[in-house]
């Protein structure tokens, strides 16, 4: 068993600093929003939270369509690592939304084009899980799974581009905005600077997370082939 | 060197019109096949029909299906039935390939593999195109609803295109799991959602007699959803049969 690499060891170092400053910076750098208080203070983390999904599932689709071309295992454990990820910061983003929603939409939930379509998004990601459970065959796995990201991938331009192409509730704070929205704010310098942190944080996250999730999925095939092997020596 | 005979066959083969040709009838053997071995068992047909007939049946009781209720949910109530009907029909079809390694066999034939995959879709959407025939009339009469307009069919058209398209793609995937039956509607529903809601706005649009203008962009929908998936499953089938 090979040891921790030490770049990765200096990354996770880097990652919980930088943590740590984009929680200060969201708690007390950014100013109070005037109307809505101290409960927009989520959206920070909640739209870096629906990057890191977002960018999970596209390196899924990338490495899918690499894995499709050239059949290397590598691709698959980048693939599902990704996928993983993605499904628990999508999850982070609806919950903080919702926690947003309730003082200002006065409501935990509503069928907005917005939110219905990150919902599809979740589960689509959630059935790519089952369906790789539900196949022992690695390499079958690894080929269905490829496909099933290529086809799901479609909800991801979908869910972004939702709140922009549909009308919906859901405020737009980069770019402009529909009259319909609730909640909508124009960023003071102080927010965008906290904002934008919180964006790079959530993707330092993202690389640290995935590499150690790639790492384990590599060390989860070796235990696999040793097994396969013994099962051969003991039969033979 | 190709000798004559070997000359003159490449010519043959290898035109463009023919080639076509032989795809197209590659596609059309694929798709009698099906409706052969439909026609000798009916089991498919009717499985699909009396479930869709129970399904109506539940949410009449379900929902109360009295005039009021009726103007607004009929949409809805076909769409569900057709799709938990169509995945019936997918999963059926594609198991009683798998069953007696028949895809084996049809992958041995020289053809392209996407032939297989539209022969495939084709009698999909056939069967499913069949069961809709049979329901919306029956729909009709039991709750005295119109349901005859031209926008209403081609909604019903373009929704069970794209819902078989993907759906024979996610067949041929989900028989092949160790859950089959269960897989498929766990795999087909989360990414066909877009398309039914787009199917039962639409639907609803024509039934209540909407403007135009508030009905074309779920017609917009459907189209692009049609388009994408065709496209994909051409390009992606050939790594879901391949050993």
């Amino acid at each position: 068993m090979e040891s921790t690499p030490k770049l990765l060891k200096i990354l996770d170092v880097i990652t919980l600093v930088l943590f740590l400053i984009a929680v200060w910076m969201v708690l007390f750098y950014a100013p109070t929003e005037a109307v809505m208080g101290n409960v927009q203070r989520v959206f920070y983390f909640h739209v870096a939270a629906g990057w890191v999904g977002m960018l999970g599932f596209l390196v899924a689709a990338v490495v899918g369509i690499l894995y499709l071309r050239s059949g290397r295992r590598e691709y698959d454990i980048i693939g599902v690592a990704a996928v993983e990820i993605g499904i628990v910061f999508v999850f982070i983003n609806i919950v903080s939304g919702s926690i947003w929603a309730r003082p200002i939409w006065n409501t935990w939930w509503t069928w907005d084009p917005r939110l219905t379509t990150a919902t599809v998004m979740e589960l689509i990601y959630a059935a790519y899980l089952l369906l790789r459970q539900g196949i022992e065959e690695a390499d079958r796995r690894a080929r269905f799974g490829a496909v099933y990201v290529l086809l799901g991938f479609i909800s991801v331009p979908l869910t972004f581009l939702s709140a922009r192409l549909f009308r919906t509730i859901h405020p737009i704070v980069i770019g402009t905005n529909q009259p319909g929205s609730q909640g909508q704010f124009d960023m003071a310098p102080k927010m965008l600077q906290a904002f934008l942190f919180s964006l790079f944080t959530f993707t330092v996250i993202f690389v640290d997370v995935l590499w150690h999730r790639v790492r384990i999925g590599k060390f989860a095939e070796k235990i696999e082939e040793r097994k396969l092997r013994l099962g051969e020596e003991q039969r033979s | 060197m190709m000798t004559e005979d070997e000359q003159i066959a490449y010519e043959k083969f290898s035109s463009p019109l023919t080639s076509l040709k032989l795809y197209l009838r590659a596609i059309l053997a694929v798709l009698g096949k099906d409706i052969t071995a439909e026609m000798r068992s009916r089991e498919l047909l009717s499985s699909m029909f009396v479930f869709a007939l129970l399904v109506i049946l539940i949410f009449n009781f379900a929902l109360e299906l009295d005039i009021s209720t009726r103007l607004t949910v009929t949409a809805g109530v076909l769409w569900v039935t057709f799709a938990f009907a169509g995945t019936l029909g997918l999963n059926r079809s594609m198991a009683s390939e798998k069953d007696r390694a028949c895809l084996d066999g049809l992958l041995l034939a020289p053809v392209d593999r996407s032939a297989i995959y539209f022969g495939k879709m084709l009698g999909n959407l056939i069967f499913m195109l069949l069961v809709e025939m049979i329901v919306l009339p029956i729909y009709s009469l039991l709750y005295n609803t119109n349901l005859f307009s031209i926008g209403f069919l081609a909604v019903v058209m373009l929704g069970s295109i794209g819902y078989v398209t993907v759906g024979t793609l996610l067949a041929t995937m989900a028989v092949q799991t160790r859950t089959r039956d269960v897989m498929l509607p766990i795999l087909l529903f989360p990414v066909t959602i877009p398309l039914l809601i787009a199917a039962v706005k639409g639907s609803m649009g024509f039934l209540q007699g909407l403007e135009m203008d508030a009905i074309r962009p779920w017609l917009n929908l459907l189209v692009s959803y049609d388009i994408i998936f065709l496209a994909l499953a051409l390009m992606v089938f050939d790594y879901l049969v391949e050993e």
